[in-house]
């Protein structure tokens, strides 16, 4: 387990506040980016809409599950500093989601109520996927110091939400899928292993062994 | 439906048309390989043309026979955006893996409650026929839609050269697949191949029944179903069946391979209806590719003039 602990990093503070944070920002954008660049050069096949509706969907649900692949890479690898990217990671997904939500109802609802409404009550897979996007909503809202300051413990009840929109998510893309099972098996998959480490309790013992502290020791 | 049936004392199209379009309709009417300029900029490998070329000349002369009141959906988009789950099951990836078709030699097989049961090659079953253009909508069952000039000729025409006889109550369609060298999306059980689909005889012998062997004024480029596929549109596209193989008289149903993906969602008949939803999603509007919002759709996709009588008494809900 060498090689693990030789892996472990801790930049300083100015390092992630100058260095890292914004280097995040920008990789997370560029998704965005290039889809604007997209429209305007008209790189967006022959159903533009349909196009910005999958790649915006699917950059939400990336972004999810790096949300939520955060914790266990950090306890893994003992790089405590991720913690500090979670919240960007997060509202990126909500970003992307919103664009996801606004593209659909401009766009295939012509921002009619009484249609958007007909779909969230009548088709599941719209019922699912905009019950995920009110949670990520409240998420997104209460990712603030000071929300987290004044919910205190109610607020990591409230952020572990976030499986359940996990699960909203997958069930949204499989049901939309009409015979290529293969995308959302893969994602399931993914989200599933992300998962076994909150369902067993992240085995504190042999995962900080694995990152090169004594159980004596152990740490959070 | 203001569906357009020419005679042939009347104007043709090009004294109507737009400036652009007429260019480009009499460009490709002008000799056997008049869309060879074209095609340097399409997206079709030239030897899959290999012995459909002899009818290319056939199909750029054809005249125009039925069209419709709408724009029509650009070449680009109608080559470029296609289901054909065969090659792929994105919308881009058939015309990117179309050269892994090939479409010769093609023989057809008919087979069934019939007279003249036969296996036929591409030469013998088009060489009898006169080839015309039809401009069709095309109304897919993911709720977009095109309007698309296809070159070819009535089912009806194929289907009688066969004398089906008393007992063919259906006839069934099936496209390639060859389990010793399956094409590219046929390697995963997607569907179960080969892709099957099938018509009541009346739907089959109605004028508006259509075999296609080209579009635009050029034979089909693979990812539209080269070298020969049905154009139904009156339902929606999956039952318009690509690059057909095998057809095959009945008295029993046939089974079709989207009904037999999931019975509840796709139906034998799959007439286009804004009254029938999907299970999953609403059928009422379409997107009409090059447009960014909805429109209403029409009940059998603007042809209930048609083909209505077909379904009289019939209980639509029931036979989705």
């Amino acid at each position: 387990m060498r090689a693990v602990s030789a892996l472990r990093w801790n930049p300083r503070p100015q390092t992630i506040r100058w260095r890292i944070k914004p280097s995040a920002h920008i990789l997370s954008l560029i998704p965005f980016v290039y889809l604007v660049y997209s429209i305007f050069t008209d790189n967006l096949g022959a159903n533009p809409v349909e196009a910005l509706t999958e790649e915006t969907g699917i950059w939400a649900l990336r972004f999810l599950l790096l949300t939520l692949a955060i914790t266990p890479v950090r306890k893994l690898l003992g790089w405590t500093w991720l913690t500090q990217l979670r919240r960007m990671i997060g509202l990126y997904a909500f970003f992307y989601a919103l664009l996801h939500f606004l593209v659909y109802i401009v766009f295939d609802q012509g921002l009619s109520l009484a249609y958007t409404y007909e779909d969230i009550v009548e088709r599941p897979f719209i019922t699912v996927g905009f019950a995920a996007l009110c949670i990520l909503l409240a998420l997104a809202l209460t990712s603030t110091n000071g929300w987290r300051r004044r919910l205190r413990a109610g607020w990591n009840r409230l952020h572990r939400f976030v499986y359940l929109v996990g699960v909203l998510v997958l069930l949204h893309f499989i049901w939309l899928t009409r015979a290529d099972y293969l995308e959302p098996a893969i994602y399931t998959s993914i989200f599933i292993i992300l998962m076994i480490p909150r369902a067993i309790g992240y085995g504190k013992k042999s995962l900080s062994l694995l990152a090169g502290q004594s159980t004596s020791s152990l740490k959070e | 439906m203001l569906l357009k049936t020419r005679k042939s004392y009347d104007l043709k199209e090009s004294d109507v048309t737009d400036e652009r379009l007429f260019q480009r309709r009499h460009l490709l009417k002008s000799g056997i390989y008049g869309g060879g300029a074209l095609a340097a900029t399409s997206f079709m490998p030239l030897a899959a043309w290999a012995n459909i070329r002899e009818f290319a000349g056939q199909i750029g002369s054809a005249q125009q026979t039925m069209s419709v009141d709408e724009e029509l959906t650009p070449w680009e988009d109608v080559t470029t955006y296609n289901n054909f789950y065969e090659l792929g099951t994105g919308k881009e990836d058939p015309s990117e893996n179309a050269s892994a078709l090939r479409t010769d030699p093609w023989a057809v097989t008919v087979e069934g409650e019939c007279n003249k049961p036969g296996k036929l090659n591409l030469e013998d079953i088009l060489s009898a026929h006169e080839f015309e253009e039809r401009i069709y909508l095309l109304r897919c069952v993911e709720a977009w839609s095109m309007v698309i000039p296809w070159i070819g000729f009535p089912l009806a025409d194929l289907l009688k050269r066969f004398e089906p006889n008393s007992k063919a109550k259906y006839v069934a369609f099936e496209t390639i697949y060859k389990r010793s060298r399956p094409l590219p999306g046929q390697r995963r059980q997607v569907l179960e191949w080969p892709y099957r689909e099938g018509l009541r005889m009346d739907e089959a012998m109605n004028p508006l029944a259509f075999m296609a062997v080209g579009v635009y004024g050029k034979p089909l480029p693979n990812q539209n179903g080269a070298p020969l596929r049905l154009v139904v549109p009156w339902k929606y596209g999956f039952k318009s069946i690509k690059s057909i193989v095998k057809i095959r008289f009945t008295e029993a149903q046939p089974e079709t391979s989207w009904n037999m993906s999931a019975a509840n969602e796709y139906g034998f008949y799959s007439n286009v209806n804004p009254n029938v939803d999907h299970p999953r999603w609403s059928q009422a509007r379409e997107r009409r590719i090059g447009e960014f919002f909805k429109r209403d759709t029409l009940m059998f996709n603007g042809y209930e003039e048609e083909v209505a009588h077909l379904y009289a008494g019939m209980d639509l809900q029931k036979n989705y």
